[in-house]
């Protein structure tokens, strides 16, 4: 399973148009992909109301995972459109 | 009042005319009644049944709005796209799955989970109220189909349509495809109410207050002219004939205005835009605006989690001062209160009545570091570009504020400083305020509401929600004289410069610049350019000796022969 810490640097944090590329790039995936903040239960990175609902703000850290074929690459994806502005 | 719904010969109704222009169309009907399924109600038994129509709805309404995202394009898109998401959510169908497993219809297993991850966001916290708009609009899409209720939300159609409301909220017509609507009528709201600034800024007729209207049928043709506040619900022929007769004189009229704005014998009245942004340029330059009167830089703070970056402000800034060179540019600064409140700073108590609330200039002395910032990007993005920068302050009381502000924007090493008069105070007070205030610009829907103690949304009021009020037009008058005395600019910002009367009016009063919604330019252009100065103080004169609104409309409209016969 490869496992991913990122700061969000994307200034409106994992909202808006950040949520939406990020669970789009993570639901073209076919393996799990789950994403958590803090000491929260992770959810699913494809799930865009549970992606909101970690209220992940820019300088937050969170902990994305996934586990199937090509999984640091998404993880390389994911980790890009959370930083992005 | 005979029954509207019958299905029988001509009725009229009549309302308040608010955005001029004629439209002849069916009408459809905004519904804003959310669809609730019944408290606990259970399927038959059948589960998979109810399963499988829990899954179609849900991706009918994914794809329907997809594919209206893909048509409105821009920021609309990305909105779309994102309930889009929500509807096809991973998480919510296993939800809404684990519900009818338990017995839940479809329906209502909809309904509680969506209303299961509101609760849940509305926890996460830096979640805006835009956003739950959007879920609870999502829901409420899927509930009605698996109801087989109308969908709420702005008709979808494919031909052009009269629209038929209640009234009509910002987060209604974002998403109204302005060439598929041909009208607005509405039961509520005034004349400076939401819907009336948006069917100005369309360009599109709109009558508001008319009563009645709620029981027009769907598909029912209807002839609205906005001018007069008529509604003629299935017209005779020979009646939409003469009002498309009327509307090619006015379209001819306006089509023929061009140039700097001027009265006939050449009393030159700059014609400026009000815009939101630089999205708005395109038209307001089109149309001949001279420069702009007012940008309302709020929507570059609102709806979102932080304050705009130093960087993304000055562009903002700098596209709007670069389309004028040498022209004037008047920037209102943030005008934020309970109405339109900033998510990034810390909840305030609610107010009951925001509109008499911390607002406008009031909330920026609590949180001077917004304005600030503010002012510095404004002075950036006017160093290197030719516009004549004016900076304004909303929501200005008395001197106080006035000299408050007027130092701040000298700090920051702005020269230009004035103050929009909304609040009375501001006007009665007009003569002390020149020595802090560089111009003034009269925002007359605030001033309208406020001296005529008339809420802007409620549609009983709409005789007092008029800027023909002798009383307001009062104001101005004196508001516009102080400036003259003491040779400072008095220009009018609000919707009563887009009116082609009222807009003479204000001339024949002193005003000496008008800004409007850049749809309105050209007919505003084509009035001053068929009356003289002289005819325009005389229907000053007349309406301010009018005994109320309409009384003054109707005094301005007989000394102003030239208007008239523009087919307004």
């Amino acid at each position: 399973m490869a496992e991913r810490r990122v700061k969000i640097e994307s200034k409106v944090g994992l909202h808006a148009r950040p949520a939406s590329l990020f669970v789009k790039a993570a639901s073209a995936f076919d393996g799990d992909v789950h994403v958590a903040k803090g000491d929260a239960a992770p959810v699913s990175a494809k799930s865009i109301l549970g992606v909101m609902s970690l209220g992940a703000k820019h300088g937050d850290e969170i902990v994305v995972t996934a586990e199937g074929e090509g999984a640091e690459a998404l993880l390389d994806t994911l980790a890009e459109i959370a930083n992005a502005d | 009042m005979t029954d509207p719904v019958a299905p029988q010969g001509p009725v009229a109704l009549s309302g308040v005319g608010v955005s001029t222009g004629t439209g002849y169309g069916p009408a459809l009907r905004l519904s804003r009644a959310a669809p609730i399924p019944a408290e606990g109600e259970s399927h038959t038994g059948d589960a998979d049944a109810e399963t499988a129509a829990a899954r179609a709805a849900l991706e009918g309404t994914a794809a329907e709005l997809t594919e209206r995202g893909e048509r409105a394009g821009r920021e609309a898109q990305e909105v779309l796209e994102a309930q889009a998401l929500m509807a096809r959510d991973p998480g919510l169908a296993a939800d809404v799955e684990r519900r009818i497993a338990g017995g839940a219809s479809a329906a209502r297993a909809v309904h509680d989970a969506f209303v299961g991850y509101r609760a849940l966001l509305s926890e996460a916290g830096a979640f805006f109220a835009a956003r739950v708009a959007d879920l609870d609009d999502v829901r409420d899409r899927v509930v009605a189909t698996l109801m087989g209720l109308p969908v709420p939300g702005v008709p979808h159609s494919d031909v052009p349509f009269v629209l038929l409301a209640h009234d009509l909220a910002p987060a209604d017509t974002a998403l109204l495809d302005p060439d598929l609507v041909l009208a607005f009528v509405t039961v509520e709201g005034g004349p400076t109410s939401h819907t009336a600034i948006l069917a100005r800024s369309l360009g599109l007729p709109a009558v508001v207050a008319c009563a009645g209207s709620n029981l027009i049928a769907e598909h029912t043709p209807v002839l609205v002219d906005g001018a007069t506040g008529e509604v003629a619900v299935r017209p005779d022929p020979q009646q939409v004939e003469r009002a498309k007769a009327r509307a090619a004189v006015r379209a001819e009229a306006a089509a023929r205005s061009t140039g700097p704005g001027r009265t006939c014998d050449g009393h030159p009245v700059p014609l400026l835009a009000n815009i939101g942004g630089p999205q708005d340029l395109p038209a307001a330059l089109e149309l001949g605006a001279e420069g702009v009167g007012l940008y309302r830089s709020e929507f570059l703070f609102l709806d979102r989690a932080d304050a705009p970056a130093h960087d993304e402000q000055v562009a903002a800034y700098r596209a709007v001062l670069e389309a004028f060179p040498g022209a004037k540019v008047v920037v209102r600064t943030l005008d934020s209160g309970a109405d339109k409140p900033l998510a990034f700073l810390p909840p305030r108590a609610p107010e009951p009545n925001p509109a008499l609330g911390e607002r406008g200039l009031r909330m920026m002395r609590r949180h001077p570091e917004i304005l600030r910032a503010q002012l510095a990007a404004l002075a950036d993005a006017h160093r290197d570009t030719e516009a004549d920068l004016h900076v304004m302050a909303p929501m200005v009381t008395d001197v106080e504020d006035a000299e408050w502000f007027a130092a701040e924007a000298a700090a920051a090493g702005l020269a230009t400083a004035g103050v929009m008069v909304e609040v009375p105070a501001a006007a009665l007070r007009a003569a002390r305020l020149t020595d802090a205030a560089a111009f003034f610009s009269i925002g007359t829907n605030d001033l309208t509401q406020y001296a005529c103690a008339a809420d802007r949304e409620a549609g009983s009021l709409s005789r007092f929600q008029d800027s023909w009020q002798p009383g307001v037009l009062e104001l101005v008058a004196m508001t516009a004289r102080a400036a003259r005395e003491a040779e400072r600019s008095c220009g009018v910002c609000g919707e009563a410069a887009a009116d082609p009367f009222l807009a003479c009016v204000l001339v024949g009063m002193g005003v000496d610049s008008l800004s409007m919604g850049a749809t309105a330019l050209p007919l505003v252009r084509a009035a001053l350019a068929a009356s003289s100065l002289a005819q325009c103080r005389a229907a000053a004169e007349a309406a301010l000796a009018a005994r109320g609104a309409a009384e003054a409309k109707q005094a301005a409209r007989d000394a102003l022969p030239g208007v008239t016969a523009l087919g307004v």
